[in-house]
């Protein structure tokens, strides 16, 4: 059972990398100082934001009506892009901190 | 309202004042210090009046807010005056603050409802903008310290999206 499974695992590891190109990425913005860092991203679904919280504050990436990640302070939250469109988002504990991604399909 | 900016322009006159009469035109570190740290704390025990008065869910989302940012940044300051090995100094800047804050808080107190929350928000839009300009105009030039100046030019980044955050919530309420 264990030696199928590595097997596979294999087989698909060598897929994705001759995959590469399309393989999904991590996008990371920084969150300094209430400031999302870049502001605008282009992302394709598939790909995870991260945002990385240097500040010794909490805040949240929320899009209206759509995800909201939590982000502690001095910590990180991922968000999976699941759909393609544009979507601006703010921190609900700091509305003036505004971002934006554009996900295409 | 009157009375309150009356005092904290008072407030802001004494540092001139105070340090001019010891020769020196600013104010020092430890001195800074302390009136951040006060800034701060008269910011919280506001907010929680808001809390525990208001029925508005954007007036008390606000003030928890307050609560939250204001303690996170007070507990930095901490941390670097101990790291520091500085006292923070009590001064009239500070004194001067606590006495308009106080007076507020009993003003605020005898107000209910839409009053207290359209009083206690423009209070807190006028409060930012008094100490952002203090911040940017005498107490970050006036650091000495690197650490402390940096902490400083953080919440004067903090403190101004208080006060969009607050003048927001100001024309909510209108």
């Amino acid at each position: 059972m264990l030696p199928a499974r590595s097997a596979v695992l294999t087989l698909f590891l060598g897929a994705a990398a001759v995959a590469a190109p399309s393989r999904a990425e991590t996008i990371e913005v920084t969150v300094d100082r209430l400031v999302y860092t870049p502001a605008e991203i282009v992302a394709k679904v598939g790909d995870e934001v991260e945002w990385v919280n240097k500040d010794a504050l909490i805040h949240t990436a929320t899009i209206k009506g759509g995800a909201d990640v939590p982000l502690p302070a001095k910590k990180s939250g991922r968000l999976l892009l699941q759909e393609a469109g544009s979507f601006d988002y703010i921190c609900r504990y700091h509305p003036n901190m505004k971002g934006h991604i554009t996900v295409r399909p | 309202m009157t009375i309150r900016l009356t005092t904290a322009a008072a407030a802001i006159a004494l540092i001139f004042t105070a340090n001019g009469a010891l020769g020196a035109d600013k104010p020092t570190d430890p001195q800074i210090a302390h009136i951040a740290y006060t800034a701060g704390v008269l910011d919280i025990e506001a907010a929680k009046q808001a809390i525990a008065t208001s029925k508005n869910k954007a007036v008390v989302e606000f003030a928890e807010t307050m609560v939250r940012d204001h303690e996170a940044v007070n507990s930095q300051a901490l941390d670097l005056v101990k790291k520091l090995n500085v006292t923070p100094e009590d001064n009239d800047t500070s004194k001067a603050l606590s006495q308009a804050a106080e007076t507020k808080r009993q003003e605020l107190a005898k107000l209910s409802g839409a009053e207290f929350d359209k009083a206690y928000v423009e209070h807190e839009v006028a409060y930012h903008k008094q100490v952002n300009g203090a911040l940017e105009t005498l107490l970050i030039p006036a650091a000495q310290n690197g650490e402390l100046k940096s902490l400083l030019e953080t919440g004067l980044k903090l403190f101004q999206g208080h006060q969009q955050h607050a003048e927001h919530v100001a024309t909510e309420l209108k």
